[in-house]
């Protein structure tokens, strides 16, 4: 009797469906109807053949329907399908990492837009990175279907070394435990920057996941830290939002689901949202005293951007620095939305001028106009034009031609 | 098969169904000189004096105008996907017993494939006209008993001008038309707005046969054709389907990708300085080309800059630009929404136009040169900014030239595209079929960057200091290729057999297609 396995998916541009039977005799046989036949057919059957060879398999049929699939993509699919048929192939079919994808990350960048897009669906990773999100979360989790979960992790695992997100983060939402344990062997040595715990209640939650992390950046030689980002989607995760916060060094964001937290309190989500003004704060004031930034969960009305531009307005009035992305077409919004506006960047330019001015004089008491600037306004001062050089508002000399703003106030 | 290189190195036959071509020049080269065309003498003595030229069924008015095997049979694509006329029109012919029929439409749509089974029982010969999906795979496969030839819509009409080509019969599908054959598009079920791709059609041909659902007492206002260029007048239950014909809304693009391109084009339009009071553009109907007109509408609105004119196809979107006062007149030669006929029907401004004005090669001049910018598709380009608009790049033939090529000879003509589709690279080395030379590309749009010719240093120079990601193509083309996994191989296909020849606009040959394997997808 022959083991057979069927992966992928039929009639899906630029995606495969892969049929593997292993025979008792025969050799390798290759048969190929691809949408790109005449263009990488070819290539794709020294492919499939290249990859038999290198886990061992002498005899199979491998029949491929080929809807234009990317190389990442084809090869994840293919090898999902040996390991599903031989489970003991223990070794990984892997391309180098990409040069592109090589640059390390900052504990504290910019997180303000971050992109979902399904594991399995190579069509919509392949362009992720060109819509200048701040990071991309591939997804392993809810937005992908459960028969496509094991196919994902190959996909994934792929697409970090070999997808040039072209300079976004690279973050992978894994699935919750235990699964989401024995995702880690396929994004933690594959360059992952952060990686995402979904539904997150306790911070032993963290602590294991930190330990995993470690434990097989050791034994893969592992070099870049990689970061945690905690979700909280329960009543019992508001709860112990600080714990989580800082369950451990690499927790660098804390941020909050409402579809999960809704259902968990038994409340509708409303667009007011009320229901869970009070969870959105809790998880803001542990992360800002874990030292961490506070993101603000997905806005889900696709045709709605004036809603999701006053969403991101009112986020920003509650502390949030970020919130996620459901669709490349939300990102311009929520990244312009959580910019500091041209006001709030003149008053602490004035701010921080008089400031430094008084400094200078040696004066203790410091004003602009006739209100005291106390150590918190300066501090948000500060931040704010620290934001607005990220955000590429102002430059980093701001002062040489901001003058004018000075002898105005 | 003898041939010889076209100036674009293109190898060309020495005939194409059995008639003597000319390769390709040069743009502007190729000056015919000589008479143009012209119909027989006609009289009115020979016509109804009442006016009332409404015959019986089509078969009866094919017969009368003395069907034969071997002629020339034209039609027009104002009905795209919702033609119920031409179908009927061959499964009539079939049943007189009539072969050999050169087909000449102005474009083919999907709704045609029916046409298949008289191609093969050789009612149809071959088709000069644009060959979309099935027929185009069908041509693509040789299964055609002549070659085809693909022509633009100028191009289209300096044939018929230049005897190039001789109509027959045209018949014409007319939304509203009078029993005197005065007709227009503009009221009836299949409304479409107007009818100047059978303008030709009504002018040169022999016999000239209207066909309507809606038959109004002479006079049908306004007439778009005159009756007094027409034979005679059928009526049918049911010419179109007005549900494929006009859509009710037109869909912009949902592809993010494409939309980082329309962006992209708009601002390039603006930094560039092509956006400025008087301006004038034309993009297509295509979802890109709606995103790119809602971009720079709001760019135009910002800069407080007015259009002169933008040329259609027109839909909803234009006309909101028209509506709000950012363009004086829309030159229309189509519309493709609901909006479109409306605003055609009440706004003076919104001015109907033909292949006659706009494109027409044997003209003296034409509106196409005028224009600012123009933004276009592509199946392929090169790095040389030759450009494929009919072949995909494994060969088959599956889309007509349009008004492509006319387009062209606007001052800036930007193809928008993305930089790859599912896995297949758009920029080439060397696009499987050449349908517009480079020296008429200036610029390329992609999601991943904008490639200016550098024959435009003019261009280049405007955009110098902006925030745009100016990039040499070839870089662009290398980062596809990195994405879709190298280099895609040429397409396999046999250089004996020469299915199809394109045209340019001046009637030499610029191209041909090359008969190849049907193509096996999915499993059985």
């Amino acid at each position: 009797m022959s083991i057979t396995a069927e992966v992928g998916r039929k009639n899906t541009s630029a995606d495969c469906f892969v049929r593997l039977e292993i025979t008792k005799d025969g050799g390798i046989e290759v048969e190929l109807r691809s949408k790109v036949e005449s263009m990488y057919g070819e290539q794709i059957r020294n492919l499939a053949r290249e990859m038999m060879e290198f886990f061992r398999v002498e005899n199979a049929r491998v029949y491929i329907d080929d809807g234009g699939a990317f190389p990442f993509g084809l090869k994840a699919r293919l090898e999902y399908a040996i390991k599903k048929c031989l489970p003991e192939k223990k070794e990984e079919f892997l391309a180098e990492v990409i040069p592109q994808n090589l640059y390390p990350v900052a504990r504290d960048r910019l997180r303000r837009s971050r992109l979902y897009v399904p594991g399995d669906q190579p069509r919509l990773i392949i362009n992720a990175g060109l819509y200048k999100p701040d990071a991309v979360i591939l997804d392993l989790e809810d937005s992908v279907a459960p028969a496509e979960k094991g196919a994902a992790r190959f996909i994934v695992r792929n697409a970090l070394r070999e997808v040039d997100f072209l300079g976004a983060e690279r973050m992978v939402r894994i699935n919750q435990l235990p699964s989401g344990l024995a995702d880690l062997p396929f994004i933690v040595p594959h360059r992952v920057h952060t990686i995402l715990i979904p539904k997150c209640e306790r911070p032993e939650t963290a602590k294991e996941i930190e330990g995993k992390i470690r434990e097989l950046s050791a034994q893969h030689g592992v070099e870049n830290e990689i970061y945690l980002m905690p979700i909280i989607e329960s009543a019992l995760g508001v709860v112990n939002a600080y714990e989580i916060a800082t369950a451990a060094p690499t927790v660098v964001a804390l941020t909050i689901g409402l579809e999960d937290f809704t259902a968990d309190i038994g409340a509708a989500r409303t667009k007011e949202g009320r229901e869970s003004f009070l969870a959105r704060e809790e998880v803001v004031i542990a992360a800002k005293a874990a030292g961490i930034q506070p993101i603000d969960s997905v806005f889900s009305d696709l045709t709605d951007q004036e809603g999701l531009k006053e969403s991101v307005l009112e986020a920003k009035s509650l502390g949030f620095e970020g919130k996620g992305c459901i669709h490349p077409r939300q990102i311009q919004i929520i990244n312009d939305g959580f910019a500091p506006t041209q006001g709030e960047i003149e008053r602490a330019q004035r701010i921080v001028l008089a400031l430094e001015d008084a400094q200078r004089r040696g004066s203790g008491v410091v004003a602009l106009g006739n209100k005291m600037i106390d150590p918190p306004v300066a501090k948000r001062a500060q931040r704010t034009l620290k934001l607005a050089i990220l955000y590429g508002k102002i430059t980093e000399n701001w002062r040489a031609t901001t003058g004018k703003i000075a002898s105005n106030s | 098969m003898k041939g010889e290189n076209n100036a674009l190195g293109r190898w060309i036959p020495e005939e194409v169904n059995g008639k003597k071509v000319i390769p390709f020049q040069g743009v502007g080269k190729y000056i015919p000189q000589g008479q143009k065309a012209a119909p027989p003498i006609r009289s009115c003595a020979q016509y109804p004096k009442d006016g009332n030229k409404v015959v019986g069924n089509l078969r009866e008015t094919l017969k009368k105008a003395g069907i034969r095997d071997g002629m020339t049979i034209s039609t027009h694509h104002h009905f795209r996907d919702g033609d119920k006329v031409t179908n009927f029109l061959f499964d009539t012919i079939a049943e007189m017993g009539i072969k050999d029929i050169r087909w000449f439409p102005s474009a083919s749509f999907p709704c045609h494939s029916p046409l298949i089974k008289h191609l093969e029982s050789g009612v149809i010969h071959h088709i000069e006209g644009s060959m979309n999906g099935p027929l185009g795979e069908f041509c693509t496969y040789g299964k055609m008993k002549g070659q085809g030839i693909l022509r633009s819509h100028g191009g289209r009409y300096r044939a018929i001008q230049d005897a190039d080509l001789h109509i027959d019969i045209a018949v014409i599908a007319a939304p509203t038309a009078d029993p005197f054959g005065n007709a227009n598009a503009l009221y009836g079920d299949s409304a479409c707005g107007l009818l100047g791709f059978a303008l030709a059609d009504a002018i040169y041909a022999d016999k000239v046969i209207i066909v309507t659902d809606n038959l109004t007492p002479f006079p049908c206002i306004p007439w778009q054709i005159h009756g007094n260029y027409v034979d005679w007048v059928v009526v049918m239950d049911e010419i179109g389907d007005p549900e494929k014909i006009i859509s009710g809304t037109t869909r912009i693009t949902k592809s993010p990708a494409n939309l980082v391109a329309a962006e992209l084009t708009a601002r390039f339009i603006k930094e560039a300085g092509i956006m400025r009071d008087g301006f004038s553009f034309q993009a297509g109907a295509g979802g890109t080309s709606l995103a790119f007109v809602i971009y720079l509408k709001e760019l135009m609105k910002e800069a407080k800059v007015k259009a002169r004119f933008v040329r259609g196809g027109s839909t909803s979107y234009l006309v909101k630009l028209l509506e709000e006062g950012l363009t004086d007149y829309i030159l229309d030669g189509q519309t493709f929404d609901l909006e479109g006929i409306r605003s055609m029907r009440e706004n003076p401004h919104h001015v109907w136009t033909s292949p006659f004005t706009s494109y027409n090669y044997h003209g003296k001049g034409n509106f196409a040169s005028m224009v600012d910018v123009v933004i276009l598709g592509a199946t392929e380009v090169d790095v040389n900014f030759n450009a494929n608009v009919v072949t995909h790049s494994d060969g088959l033939l599956l889309h007509g030239i349009g008004g492509w090529q006319d387009c062209l000879f606007s001052k800036c003509a930007i193809l928008a595209m993305p930089s790859f589709r599912s896995r297949i690279p758009v920029i080439v080395d060397k696009v499987t079929t050449l349908c517009g030379p480079g020296e008429l590309i200036d610029v390329v749009v992609t999601e991943r960057g904008i490639a200016i010719n550098p024959r435009r240093e003019d261009l280049i120079e405007s955009v110098k200091g902006s925030s745009l990601p100016i990039r040499p193509i070839e870089e662009i083309k290398e980062e596809a290729e990195r994405i879709c996994g190298g280099p895609p191989s040429p397409p396999k296909v046999d250089r004996d057999k020469v299915v199809a020849a394109i045209q340019w606009v001046d009637g030499t040959v610029i191209d041909v297609v090359y008969k190849k394997e049907p193509r096996l997808l999915g499993w059985p």
